[in-house]
């Protein structure tokens, strides 16, 4: 975490820092992200996610707690949009990037709205079949991966190798 | 120590009833079980419903052996301490998960040599039996594949830039959840200079 925050503050003054929201659901999709964040070094990342106890985990980032949903349920859809759109407003990123699920699905979608360039990167976990979110929203994204590259394909996704 | 894990989004009743049952039948005590809602309550090893991210990987660091269901979050966390890994993948038609996706996890972790599977209850009551002989996998960095990050740097900062990482070898101190031990890019940049 040191070697972050000193690199963070050092390209501080040279460059503008890219202005980075990255969203993850819980689990699996955290530690995910988590594995992503040397290639965030020297920029603002803004984190959100579902659990307030993976605070602990990224220091003294901007942190946004989201509610996680289910296609099966509604309201919490809802609910989520509701408050990824409130997140999108006042943190105003020039990049999204997210390993899913659904609060990666709506943070693509409001993203591209709000003008974001926006990547997502499908789960590990997705071997035989690409995530039902990252299939919906893979067209609304600049950077669309996977990390299988039997799931590959010629109009995206893309393998630009794993996590692992 | 070992660890028994389910996650914290679906109750797992057949792994844990199954390890313990063979926990008592055993008379082994160092088992330490993480249940979430599972409604089976061990009566022959340690328990806890839910633990905290930094508890949490404590637990996977000081674990001699881990056996799981075939979360991504766990397996990754597990080979970055390099513990051997028993993985018993959740099962659509029993309500384990909404589907059988958790098979080709398994399934393609366990080709790449990263963790054991058990794909029945048989299979697992054998990996068991032999538990000590479980084979350790390699120990991984903490952070993804230098062509992944050198990827999500072009698109972070939208330009072609040289690739910035370059694959070091290193492990994980558990004592810092964030253990980044790659290269900082700004100064292999400089030395590819």
């Amino acid at each position: 975490m040191l070697m972050i925050a000193e690199a963070t503050e050092r390209a501080d003054t040279t460059t503008r820092k890219t202005r980075i929201l990255a969203v993850a659901s819980g689990g699996g999709h955290w530690v995910q992200l988590l594995r992503l964040r040397p290639a965030f070094v020297g920029e603002h990342v803004v984190y959100v996610t579902v659990n307030r106890a993976y605070r602990a985990e990224i220091g003294a980032a901007p942190f946004h707690v989201v509610n996680d949903a289910t296609r099966w349920n509604k309201w919490g859809l809802i609910k989520l949009a509701a408050r990824m759109a409130w997140i999108m407003l006042r943190e105003r990123p020039d990049a999204v990037v997210t390993t899913g699920a659904a609060p990666g699905y709506f943070a693509i979608l409001l993203g591209k709205l709000f003008g974001a360039r926006t990547a997502w990167i499908d789960s590990m976990a997705n071997v035989d079949c690409l995530s039902l979110s990252g299939q919906k929203v893979g067209r609304w994204t600049d950077l669309w991966l996977t990390q299988w590259p039997s799931l590959a394909r010629k109009d995206g996704p893309r393998f630009e190798g794993s996590v692992l | 120590m070992i660890f028994v894990t389910v996650g914290a989004q679906m109750p797992f009743d057949r792994l844990v009833r199954n390890v313990d049952t063979w926990a008592g039948r055993c008379g082994r005590n160092d088992l330490f079980a993480q249940i979430g809602n599972t409604a089976w309550r061990p009566g022959n090893m340690a328990w806890t419903a839910f633990l905290d991210p930094p508890d949490y990987r404590q637990r996977l660091f000081a674990a001699d052996l881990i056996i799981t269901h075939a979360g991504m979050g766990t397996i990754l966390t597990a080979l970055e301490f390099g513990r051997p890994i028993l993985v018993v993948p959740r099962r659509g038609d029993l309500n384990e998960t909404r589907n059988d996706h958790q098979f080709g996890t398994a399934r393609a972790l366990s080709e790449a040599g990263r963790v054991t599977v058990a794909w029945n209850e048989r299979e697992l009551f054998e990996s068991l039996r032999r538990l000590d002989s479980l084979p350790a996998p390699q120990r991984v960095a903490s952070h993804a594949s230098c062509r992944l990050l050198n990827a999500l740097r072009q698109f972070v900062r939208r330009e072609a830039t040289a690739p910035a990482f370059q694959p070091v070898t290193g492990e994980s101190d558990p004592a810092s959840p964030i253990g980044f031990l790659g290269p900082e890019p700004r100064q292999s940049r400089r030395r590819a200079a």
